[in-house]
């Protein structure tokens, strides 16, 4: 990767309303060209809300939409990093963040784990991705989340395993209120996350949480960038919207990578065995190495 | 879209950040009222801990003067109520008008024949319900709820009386928070201290009527209801099994108060079943 710098675009996007959000985006991104940035990340479903429930088909888009127009002619000026809800091919409606480059999307990335459960209904809104994969940018590889994604560890090794140096993780995460002397709820235990997951895989870990309120239920905000180290490098505020600028550097990238070498250190094929037996008993399958030996002896 | 911190409430702890909950709360108002397209709230302000603790989120949160509070006694309403909510009023600098649903009630009464005090209860809490959406009409505004988290679960509150709201930013907290914030909100202390009470009759008292004080019957909604304890953990916790079986046939005997009527399904697509959109459509 070069040396970059990212805005953070802690919205509060307004529920259901694709062109007032889409214009707030436009607002943010003139604001971070303003300051020098070289793309702007914004929340999970930022262009849509999250309340979606029965609006789900309404407000879903193909990626070749033309109301997507005023995006990509933004992204001439600026990259930037957007959710959706993405009417994909067979009419399969997934939560989706997408990059934005010179007028085109560059990758798009479908949410792979929906909660569904407490308060969460995704799994009934949406279809769940099934892939995860990084992508070159202008600046270098990197890699996108949505939310949950980030609780299951494998999605972050992945994508480094598959070379990203930066990943962007879309968040809509509510609070649940704050006990004394601490932080609002999500904004602790997601930081704790991203560090944790940046020290794993070293690589810098980009956040965008969204921030207000739909029905009574609130968004924490909190949005943070964390180096290869793990080490907070910038925070926007909880609750609030801000426009939160950071600089990524290229040398810490590389010298975490020289203190810690744990991704030259990875044993594909070990993790490759142990997963095909874990495959094996958990959907009890034939073991492959007992059919080969019974092969052999016939 | 996410988890919060898996430590919260999971222990069942009552303990709040004052300053926190006061800007999420805070926030709620200011958004949920916003997105209306309105700037006005009314609400009732009975001299209690439960209105005091809403209009003061309130004050913090709009202008004092777009805030119209109602005081709305009734004869045998006590007069420290009155005097308490009169002090807010001057506290806050909101605007406020007292109405006397005494010949309301007693009208009611005079065309219907007597009825007993339960009754009578729920006829005042209706009167004070049609005075407050009256005015919301009049002013332009939302009429802030004012149940709290313990009563809403207990069923303690008449259902399309006290318990109508449009908003309700103190439904998520039990009385026990309650009165921790009101005391970081500089709610005055005669209304933090005095003994709860629905001022429906003279001497009314919450936790005689409820049998329960609230002290204890937070720490076990907070264990059953929050962090979802079995009842044998209950039992450990200190709980007698004739407290939580009371509080936990209150809860599902109540149900139906924290529900709007249920329809009865006949087409493709029903509201309440799968015509489905939060309240804050299209905002």
């Amino acid at each position: 990767m070069r040396d970059i710098r990212v805005a953070l675009g802690q919205i509060a996007p307004r529920l259901g309303d694709f062109e007032a959000n889409l214009e707030a985006h436009r607002r943010a991104a003139r604001e971070a060209v303003g300051s020098g940035s070289d793309l702007i990340v914004f929340p999970e479903l930022s262009l849509t809300g999250y309340l979606l429930a029965d609006q789900v088909p309404e407000l879903a888009l193909p990626l070749d939409d033309p109301r997507l127009e005023p995006l990509l002619e933004a992204s001439q000026e600026i990259d930037i990093v957007a959710g959706l809800v993405e009417d994909a091919p067979g009419h399969r409606f997934h939560n989706t963040a997408l990059y934005v480059s010179r007028g085109r999307v560059l990758h798009s990335h479908r949410k792979l784990h929906l909660p569904t459960y407490g308060l969460f209904q995704e799994g009934r809104e949406f279809a769940a991705g099934n892939r995860v994969r990084h992508f070159d940018s202008p600046w270098g590889p990197a890699g996108m989340l949505i939310c949950e994604d980030l609780w299951h560890m494998p999605c972050a090794w992945l994508l480094a395993q598959q070379g990203a140096e930066v990943i962007f993780v879309l968040s809509n995460g509510p609070t649940r209120g704050a006990k004394p002397g601490r932080e609002v709820t999500s904004v602790a235990v997601w930081r704790e996350l991203l560090q944790i997951t940046a020290q794993f895989q070293t690589t810098w870990m980009v956040y965008v949480n969204r921030v207000g309120c739909e029905d009574g239920l609130t968004f924490g905000g909190g949005s943070l960038v964390v180096d290869p180290f793990g080490r907070v490098a910038g925070n926007a505020p909880a609750l609030d919207e801000a426009l939160e600028v950071v600089d990524l550097k290229s040398d810490v990238l590389r010298r975490a990578r020289t203190a810690y070498p744990l991704l030259r250190d990875e044993n594909l094929e070990l993790v490759e065995r142990e997963l095909a037996r874990l495959r094996q008993l958990r959907y009890d399958l034939p073991d492959p190495a007992a059919s080969t030996k019974k092969d052999k002896v016939v | 879209m996410t988890k919060g911190s898996p430590g919260v409430a999971l222990d069942g702890s009552l303990e709040l950040d004052p300053q926190w909950t006061t800007k999420i709360l805070s926030n709620f108002i200011r958004t949920e009222l916003h997105r209306t397209g309105l700037r006005d709230l009314v609400l009732g302000l009975s001299g209690g801990i439960d209105s005091a603790v809403a209009v003061y989120l309130a004050a913090r949160t709009i202008e004092p003067p777009r805030i119209h509070a109602c005081l709305l006694p009734y004869r045998t309403s006590s007069e420290d109520s009155l005097r308490d909510a009169r002090s807010v009023v001057d506290d806050l600098g909101i605007d406020a008008e007292t109405i006397e649903i005494s010949p309301i009630v007693d009208g009611f009464g005079k065309t219907t024949g007597e009825v007993d005090r339960l009754r009578l209860g729920n006829v005042m809490a209706r009167a004070r319900m049609t005075l407050l959406y009256d005015r919301s009409a009049a002013h332009r505004a939302l009429v802030l709820g004012t149940s709290n988290k313990t009563e809403l679960l207990l069923g303690y509150g008449t259902l399309h009386g006290d318990l109508a709201s449009a908003l309700n930013p103190i439904g998520d907290l039990y009385k026990t928070q309650i009165r921790s914030l009101a005391e970081h909100l500089g709610v005055p202390e005669s209304i933090r201290t005095k003994p709860p009470s629905a001022d429906l009759w003279p001497d009314q008292n919450d936790e005689d009527e409820l049998g329960f004080r609230y002290e204890e019957v937070d720490r076990l909604l907070a264990l059953l209801i929050d962090a979802r304890v079995s009842r044998a953990t209950a039992i450990e916790a200190g709980f007698s099994a004739g407290v939580i079986d009371d509080v936990t046939h209150r809860i599902v005997r109540t149900q139906f108060k924290r529900k709007l009527s249920i329809i009865a399904k006949i087409s493709t697509r029903s509201i309440g079943w799968d015509f489905r959109y939060p309240r804050d459509w299209m905002t």
